[in-house]
């Protein structure tokens, strides 16, 4: 199977900064690929290329195996890419189901959705459908919420770009304020996402939690692809050294 | 691929998806009633007015005292009602007043003008048009306000403190600061003092703005946006929502709004009263706190505005009826405000702590 969605070469620059030099990446559809880098290797900034937030100054994106630009984050959604932001960027006064389906409301049939009024019942109804089928425990479905308990919202967030994305969902450090039991429910949630093959890059600096969920690792190291490992084989020794630059496995293309 | 997944076991469906059910079910009204700050609020209102009642059963809760209770709080109503849409997006205007009077103005001077000087005989088709010039006008400073706030990311308070002066400025260019005292008397006998069994012309297009609005905030697209953009802006954009457009049309339609308000002032009053509306953006601000609507943003309803209009409506007419100075009506209702808003910030506090 090839790759699903693909960076070769991508270079960034900030000003002065190069934050990829010509990086590259890929994830192939139905797999758990975990990004992994120390601070400033550049993960972020690929993701945002990845995710249509940022431009690369060169490179290539392919989705598909077809060049594609990803010029607005608007963009990269209509093509199926979604992405959990480690701020989780909900809004706190509105209900989950409100915040699932911001931006994307349901319209009601007729004359009424004609003057642009929403359908809350159906979207309710298959935002607790979404969140059953994923696993996502919610206390309530009516309250704000900026109400419900960090891994609720976590939840939330999550739910809302899984049930969007067809294709790839990035997931920027998801469990990072998460306790235990609420972590393991994350992680089993991409498990869910990954079984019913969408592509979920996972980006963390657990690695532990690395180990167990994602399928294949790709390193990142001062804005290039360092190393590609199959998560079932590879050590933390081996992971930790290709992060530091202590074990080098490729170079940049 | 396969094999690289054998060795996590996923868990089995029944052990996660047991609770749906307890999502489902919406909580019941009484529930959600007792929760909500408004139902409060409402209880308030209702408690003032059955006080004053009471205490002076011949003079208060007559029809009399209830229309002119209706009519004199219809203007600052439909500003109020504006002012909960921009105060939802974390915003303010207190512009309002004065592009009330600027709205008044235009139309009064343009109708007065195609009469030769007195528009007390004019026709509806003059009416029509000071209606139409009222509203644009209205409209375009709120507009001006939106792309100031949105566009050009001036703070909201700044903006509309800028056309607070401007607007009132301009108004007094151009009649010199002398008010405008002929406005057409088909005018006034149909919309300002017009009644149709025993309720006011005002009242009913106060009611209209008020519905239609309720309508737009909690059951259109547009009402969730307004929520979204207060609630978190940056979350808003990432939804892909236009969240510039988005203010421009909420500053636009609050001054559409104050646009309508200027023109029900004229019919009402029959002259363009200049000097009478420096503190209508503050009773406005008040009325929408007051009725619940949160400052920060993300948080407000209409019907909590309603009540926030005439807490202070009712305290005025009762405090007149009883004899007590008048004077006591902005005291009573500044700490009723202050209390209002420090309950909120509470209320958001407890919420931080709980992340």
């Amino acid at each position: 199977m090839g790759a699903l969605l693909e960076a070769r070469n991508v270079v960034k620059h900030y000003g002065s900064v190069e934050a990829l030099r010509g990086a590259s990446f890929e994830v192939r559809a139905g797999e758990v690929v975990a990004l992994i880098g120390d601070n400033g290797a550049g993960k972020s900034t690929l993701v945002k290329c990845l995710s249509g937030v940022e431009q690369p100054d060169s490179g290539e994106i392919l989705l598909d195996g077809r060049r594609v630009r990803l010029d607005s984050p608007t963009r990269a959604r209509a093509l199926g890419i979604e992405t959990v932001y480690q701020d989780l960027a909900v809004a706190p006064d509105l209900d989950p189901a409100a915040n699932l389906f911001l931006g994307r409301e349901l319209r009601r049939r007729g004359l009424f959705g004609w003057l642009g009024m929403v359908d809350k019942a159906e979207m309710r109804r298959r935002a607790a459908e979404q969140f059953q089928r994923l696993g996502v425990r919610v206390q309530s479905l009516d309250v704000p919420i900026g109400s419900l308990s960090g891994g609720q919202r976590q939840g939330v967030a999550v739910t809302r770009a899984v049930v969007w994305a067809n294709r790839v969902v990035f997931m920027d450090e998801p469990t990072a304020a998460l306790g235990v039991v609420q972590r393991e429910r994350v992680l089993e949630v991409i498990r869910r996402v990954r079984d019913s093959g969408i592509a979920v890059v996972l980006i963390s600096h657990n690695m532990p939690e690395v180990q167990a969920v994602a399928d294949r690792v790709e390193v990142l190291r001062l804005g290039r692809r360092v190393a590609r490992f199959r998560a079932a084989d590879v050590t933390l020794e081996e992971l930790v050294g290709a992060m530091t630059g202590a074990l080098h496995q490729e170079d940049a293309a | 691929m396969t094999e690289e997944r054998t060795g996590k076991a996923v868990a089995p469906a029944s052990t996660v998806d047991n609770n749906v059910d307890r999502m489902l079910p919406q909580r019941t009204l009484w529930q959600r009633l007792v929760t909500a700050n408004t139902f409060w609020t409402g209880l308030v209102l209702i408690g003032l007015y059955v006080v004053f009642s009471v205490l002076r059963p011949n003079a208060f809760p007559t029809l009399f005292n209830f229309q002119t209770l209706l009519i004199e709080a219809s203007v600052l109503l439909v500003l109020a009602v504006g002012m909960t849409f921009v105060i939802i997006t974390a915003g303010i205007d207190l512009s309002v007043g004065s592009v009330l009077v600027f709205s008044g103005v235009v139309a009064a001077m343009v109708m007065e003008g195609l009469h030769g000087g007195d528009a007390t005989h004019a026709g509806w088709g003059t009416i029509l048009l000071g209606f139409v010039l009222s509203l644009a006008a209205g409209a375009a400073w709120g507009l001006l306000n939106g792309v100031l706030v949105a566009v050009a990311r001036v703070p909201p308070l700044i903006v509309t403190l800028g056309s607070f002066g401007a607007a009132l400025g301009a108004a007094q260019l151009l009649t010199g600061g002398v008010d405008v005292r002929t406005v057409p008397t088909a005018l006034r006998n149909t919309i300002g003092f017009g009644q149709t069994m025993q309720i006011p012309h005002l009242v009913v297009v106060a009611a209209v703005v008020t519905l239609f609005a309720a309508w737009l905030l909690h059951t259109t697209r547009f009402g969730r946006y307004t929520y979204a953009i207060g609630s978190n802006a940056e979350a808003a954009r990432r939804a892909g929502i236009a969240v510039t457009r988005h203010l421009v049309m909420v500053y636009g339609f609050v001054g559409l709004l104050a646009g309508l308000a200027g023109f029900m002032n004229l019919a009402y009053f029959g002259t363009t009263t200049i000097s009478g509306h420096a503190t209508d953006n503050l009773n406005a601000i008040a009325a929408t706190v007051l009725g619940g609507t949160s400052l920060f943003g993300g948080v407000g309803s209409v019907l909590g505005t309603v009540i926030g209009v005439f807490i202070p409506a009712v305290l005025q007419k009762g405090f007149v009826i009883l004899g007590v100075q008048p004077f006591w009506q902005p005291i009573a209702v500044s700490i009723v405000l202050v209390a209002a808003v420090w309950f909120d910030q509470t209320r958001r506090r407890a919420r931080e702590r709980g992340r």
